[in-house]
């Protein structure tokens, strides 16, 4: 009994005896579902567009991030930094569609899938041997990023909102409000889906195959780059960011691999649910359940919407 | 049937096309006229297929020239193909199932949008003139197909027939110069047949598309094709106008079986 009372009744009892602390919980979760939901992002558009699990979009992130640092420490000025950066990523995109996907056309997934992991391996070795292993931390101030705090008072309490988590939030909304834009509105964004639909079709109407897959990875890479500023400024850049992109999973399964709104609402209930669960569950298992909480959302999920949040509906005619 | 002139808008000279140790299409000629309508039949297996995926670039054969628009080269590339107005239909239809009718026929248009991404992105100005006039002719070949019923319904759902239907939509879209289709009228019942006759029949004379048509219903090949080209084994065994092919003794060996 004294469980499940302290399951189902005294965390709601504690949310609504200090509405403040669940304003900070959920605006933290918030933050951190943003960023989970650009990550997802990044894995949504290639899959959209080349039927491939890029396995090396966590990594992708930290290189992305680890070349900004990287350039920066050998000299080169913060914005033109940026710039070259982004240059790298586009030289990223070409090369990966030069060397792994032209070669590897109409192959089977799996082995697509395996090929992003030679990729991966590749990108961590290569951003080794150039930038060093250690980590490096994120030159926040240089890209004027802002730093401090805000204190917002409401419900007879305060909530402090970080001004680089502020800023986050605003440029992942841009970002996917762009995104949205430029695949809803385009030719290049009905190109795309008409590439992910039927390959022998999108060729006989005169799509380039090759030109999407650069524009697409090439997108993926700038949004990698994006969520590897924040995440870097939260933490250090190194390798150990990857792990970070694992939290995607759950909010592709949530989301739906297909879905873009999907990656977006998806990263944010996981953002949110997690902290809201560490916060008011987690003393009672003892604390340390961030690492597969996320998952327990997810699974949850799942038992009642088998194909995500908003997977496509599949038609199958037969 | 149309005022074919003489003037030959396609010609495949020796073409050989083998996938491994399998020979799909061994040492084939045959030239396409401007403005006609011909015929690629034979039973199955005779490389019908296989040649309108060379002619608009899918395969690239081993030996041979194809000479189109009056530039000869070894192989087409699709993308070359689609710009240079070779458009298709697909025997098992490839159509976008997750995008509406309307979507799938704008994909048409996609080599003739010229206006920069970011003006279509904020739908103004000139791309955004540009956008209606696309689909200003897009709705006209909906009207022109009697598809306005399922304009905005995903394709996936829609029904075999009309599937047929929107596919060509697509290809008639991009204004084709030669319009390849691939058993059109497979599957379809008489009716659905007629309907799909009339279509060709009208985008060869009201929309100048010269036509290669593979089919497998000789009534309508008789019907429709100026000339007709037959297939065996990757081989041509005979080729002409529909009356002689219809006589040609290797023909009617190879469509009924012949005791040897």
């Amino acid at each position: 009994m004294d469980l499940l009372r302290a399951i189902f009744v005294d965390p709601f009892v504690q949310m609504i005896g200090a509405p403040d602390l669940l304003a900070q919980t959920i605006w933290e979760g918030f933050v951190g579902g943003v960023l989970y939901s650009l990550i997802a992002l990044g894995f949504v558009l290639i899959y959209k567009a080349s039927g491939v699990f890029n396995f090396a979009q966590g990594i992708m992130m930290v290189f992305a991030a680890l070349t900004l640092v990287g350039l920066h420490e050998k000299g080169v000025p913060a914005w033109i930094a940026l710039l070259l950066t982004v240059a790298v990523m586009y030289g990223l995109a070409v090369g990966i569609e030069r060397l792994v996907l032209r070669p590897l056309v109409n192959q089977p997934d799996i082995i697509l899938l395996m090929a992003t992991f030679g990729v991966t391996y590749f990108l961590i070795g290569f951003g080794e041997l150039v930038f060093g292993g250690n980590p490096k931390s994120m030159i926040a101030k240089e890209l004027w990023l802002p730093d401090g705090s805000i204190d917002i008072h409401v419900m007879g309490g305060k909530v402090e909102l970080q001004k680089l988590d502020i800023a986050a939030a605003a440029i992942a909304l841009v970002m996917v409000a762009s995104l949205a834009l430029f695949f809803q509105k385009t030719r290049i964004g009905r190109a795309l889906r008409a590439v992910a639909d039927d390959h022998q079709a999108a060729l006989s109407v005169g799509v380039s195959l090759n030109q999407i897959w650069v524009i697409v990875w090439f997108t993926a890479g700038v949004v990698a780059l994006a969520t590897g500023i924040f995440w870097g400024a939260r933490s250090d850049v190194s390798f150990a960011l990857q792990v970070v992109a694992l939290k995607a999973l759950p909010v592709l399964i949530l989301g739906g691999l297909t879905s873009v709104p999907g990656a977006i609402v998806g990263g944010l209930i996981i953002g949110i649910g997690e902290k809201l669960g560490e916060f008011y569950w987690g003393p009672l298992l003892g604390g340390g359940i961030e690492s597969w909480h996320a998952y327990f959302i997810a699974l949850t999920f799942l038992l009642f919407r088998p194909q995500g949040l908003f997977g496509e509906k599949i038609i199958e005619r037969i | 049937m149309t005022e074919a002139s003489h003037e030959i808008l396609l010609e495949v000279e020796n073409v050989s096309l083998s996938f491994g140790g399998v020979r799909a299409i061994s040492n084939v000629s045959f030239d396409i006229r401007k403005g006609e309508i011909r015929a690629i039949i034979g039973p199955n297996g005779a490389g019908k297929t296989s040649m309108l995926n060379v002619v608009n670039g899918f395969y690239h054969p081993q030996e041979g020239r194809i000479t189109y628009l009056g530039r000869s080269r070894s192989r087409m590339r699709a993308h070359e193909a689609a710009e240079q107005g070779v458009a298709r239909t697909f025997q098992n239809v490839a159509l976008f199932k997750g995008m509406t009718t309307l979507d799938n026929i704008m994909t048409g248009r996609s080599l003739k949008m010229k206006r920069g991404l970011f003006w279509q992105a904020l739908r103004h100005g000139p791309a955004l003139a540009e956008e209606i006039e696309h689909r200003r002719i897009c709705e006209e070949i909906i009207d022109f197909l009697e598809i306005e019923h399922i304009r905005k319904l995903p394709v996936g759902a829609l029904p075999y027939g009309l599937q047929k239907r929107v596919e060509l939509g697509r290809a008639l879209a991009m204004e084709p110069t030669l319009l390849l289709l691939d058993e059109p009228m497979a599957g379809m019942n008489l009716e659905e047949k007629e309907d799909m006759s009339r279509f060709i029949v009208e985008a060869n004379r009201l929309r100048g598309a010269t036509i290669a048509l593979i089919e497998h219903d000789i009534g309508v090949v008789m019907d429709l094709s100026d000339r007709v080209v037959v297939l065996e084994y990757g081989r041509k065994i005979a080729d002409g106008v529909p009356d002689v092919v219809k006589a040609d003794q290797t023909v009617i060996d190879a469509y009924l079986g012949v005791g040897r």
